[in-house]
């Protein structure tokens, strides 16, 4: 049953260096692609990422998890306003993802929120802010 | 050929008038020849949709009872300030208007979540809108406190009037110094990180009647959805500006002042905008009909985005400092493939003006007219040409010095 999800995982500074990823791969053969990475000043690490293999294995994997002390959330994504949404393309350069592109044919601007790694660097960007977060 | 717009409008009302937009003809045009289209086409429809900074609107609310006087006082729309030094009841409200407790750029980059532009928005999607008035009290106009809700159907005139729409071009927006900035083009990532544009290029209206020969004052127009008039040139309107062989301007040049009534207009073609770090504004949409009566009018209209330039410009120094300096040009259909190239680095680049957007205002306006519910005018008078020496001047700085 093939299954995938994107998820947020922050991990408290005492667990940034133990090879818990690694873990998911063995123990509950799971298959991932990492979205973002990063360590803070504080050296807490945040990590997104891409989860896909059997549900049972992901639902044991996130308990795992929770269980090791690392915070875990579904990734919130973008969602279009689309009614309010003028078609400018000025949100295009700025998603380090590729999620907007500009339509050849018609010069819409289209979204694919699958792409989306909630980084928010586009919701100011928008001029008429019609980018919002949600989970 | 020439016809007239008299012919062109009797045309229209037959139903027998041939109608394209400013993208359709350049095919029309490169098939049959000029001289062969000329012949065939009346009208070419352009549009444009973006942010445009000088747009507002005024307003008569009507009396109050007993009556105010408005005029001096304080008066707020949503918090908006508006400007009172009109008569009693008459209220001017621009685009770029913040609350006066808006924290503007005390926390950098500030938001300007909400202005005037929004709350034209807001009116034309039929929403109340919170309207709170102080006056300081008359003889004849006693009342001194208002606060009510009010909406479009409310207002006795609601008349948008915008002083500078439908720039002739804009410049290209870069950032060389090695920090991100906040402008009213856009976030500019640092060291040449991206390049932001603004105009439909070769829809633009302007850019499609290069030499305002078919323009001028009375013009009748489609504004933000409604229907609108070219009341004068705009602010800043600088027809003598840099232009390429074709007579098309590599810079900004001519403007238009628009004027038009709110109420049949539509939040889909005004919309509230953000800048974060700079302000609030207002997005436009305007679409500008050219009738076709000579075979050059007709070329002009013809222009493709490959054939239109525009500078580029830091935004970090060249453009707040006013120096001249350029770093180079681009034609919008570089700008268009996603990337052009400045110093010998790649940029990629972004659009603040709609061009799907503006394809549909002139496909709506070329709808309007091939239905017979919108003819064309004849100018009432032109607007200023390069050759009447019309230049846009910098503030000569007179210091006061004390007496
Ligand atoms: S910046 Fe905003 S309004 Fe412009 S295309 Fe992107 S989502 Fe739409
Ligand atoms: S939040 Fe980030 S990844 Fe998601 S659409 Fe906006 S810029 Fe792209």
């Amino acid at each position: 049953m093939a299954f995938s999800k994107r998820v947020v995982l922050r991990f408290p500074r005492s667990l940034v260096h133990q090879p818990i990823v690694s873990r998911l791969i063995k123990d509950y053969s799971l298959d991932f692609n990492i979205l973002k990475a990063l360590v803070n000043p504080k050296e807490e690490g945040l990590l997104v990422m891409e989860l896909m293999g059997k549900r049972s294995d992901f639902d044991k994997a996130i308990a795992y998890l929770t269980e090791a002390g690392v915070e875990t959330e579904p990734l919130s994504r973008v969602k279009r306003n689309e009614e309010r949404c003028t078609q400018c393309g000025a949100c295009v350069s700025m998603c380090p993802t590729g999620a907007f592109v500009v339509d050849e044919k018609t010069r819409g601007v289209l979204f694919d929120d699958a792409k989306c790694i909630a980084c928010e660097l586009c919701l100011l960007v928008c001029p008429p802010r019609v980018l919002e977060l949600t989970v | 050929m020439p016809k007239t717009i008299a012919e062109i409008n009797e045309k229209i009302s037959k139903g027998q008038a041939v109608v394209v937009n400013a993208e359709e003809v350049i095919d029309i045009v490169k098939k049959k020849g000029v001289a062969k289209a000329a012949q065939e086409i009346d009208v070419v429809t352009t549009g444009t949709f973006g942010p445009m900074c000088s747009s507002g609107a005024y307003f008569n609310v009507g009396h109050t009872k007993p009556k105010m006087k408005m005029g001096g006082g304080k008066a707020t729309l949503n918090d908006i300030p508006l400007y009172t030094g009109l008569a009693a009841v008459d209220l001017f409200l621009g685009a770029t208007a913040i609350p006066d407790d808006d924290p503007r750029n005390k926390v950098y980059p500030g938001h300007f979540n909400y202005g005037g532009g929004h709350v034209l928005e807001d009116l034309l999607a039929g929403k109340d809108v919170k309207f709170s008035v102080s006056a300081y009290g008359t003889d004849c106009y006693p009342r001194k406190k208002l606060d009510t809700w009010i909406n479009m159907n409310d207002m006795n005139q609601a008349t948008l009037f915008n002083v500078r729409n439908a720039y002739q071009n804009y410049n290209i927006a870069v950032n060389a110094s090695d920090k991100m900035i906040h402008t009213y083009m856009g976030t500019l990532k640092p060291n040449l990180g991206n390049a932001n544009y603004c105009s439909a290029g070769q829809l633009s209206p302007l850019l499609n009647d290069p030499h305002y020969k078919t323009v001028g004052i009375g013009t009748k127009i489609f504004l933000g959805g409604g229907i609108g008039y070219v009341a004068w040139q705009g602010t800043q309107h600088a027809p003598s500006s840099l232009r390429s062989e074709n007579g098309v301007p590599k810079r900004g040049a001519g403007t238009l002042a628009v004027i038009g009534d709110m109420k049949q207009m539509s939040s889909k073609y005004l919309v509230g905008t953000s800048f974060v770090g700079y302000g609030c504004t207002a997005t436009v949409g305007i679409g500008l009909p050219i009738p076709i009566l000579s075979e050059e009018i007709l070329q002009y209209t013809a222009v493709t985005d490959d054939e239109i330039y525009a500078a580029i410009i830091d935004y970090s120094d060249a453009y707040p400092n006013f120096k001249p300096d350029i770093l180079g040009e681009a034609s919008y259909g570089q700008l268009r493939s996603g990337k052009i190239e400045v110093g010998g680095k790649e940029l990629p680049t972004a659009s603040l003006s709609s061009y799907s957007k503006a394809l549909e205002i002139s496909n709506t306006l070329k709808d309007w007219i091939l239905k017979g519910d919108f003819t064309l005018t004849d100018p009432v008078a032109p607007i200023a040409g390069a050759e009447d020496g019309v230049t846009f001047k910098p503030l000569n700085e007179r210091p006061i010095k004390d007496a």
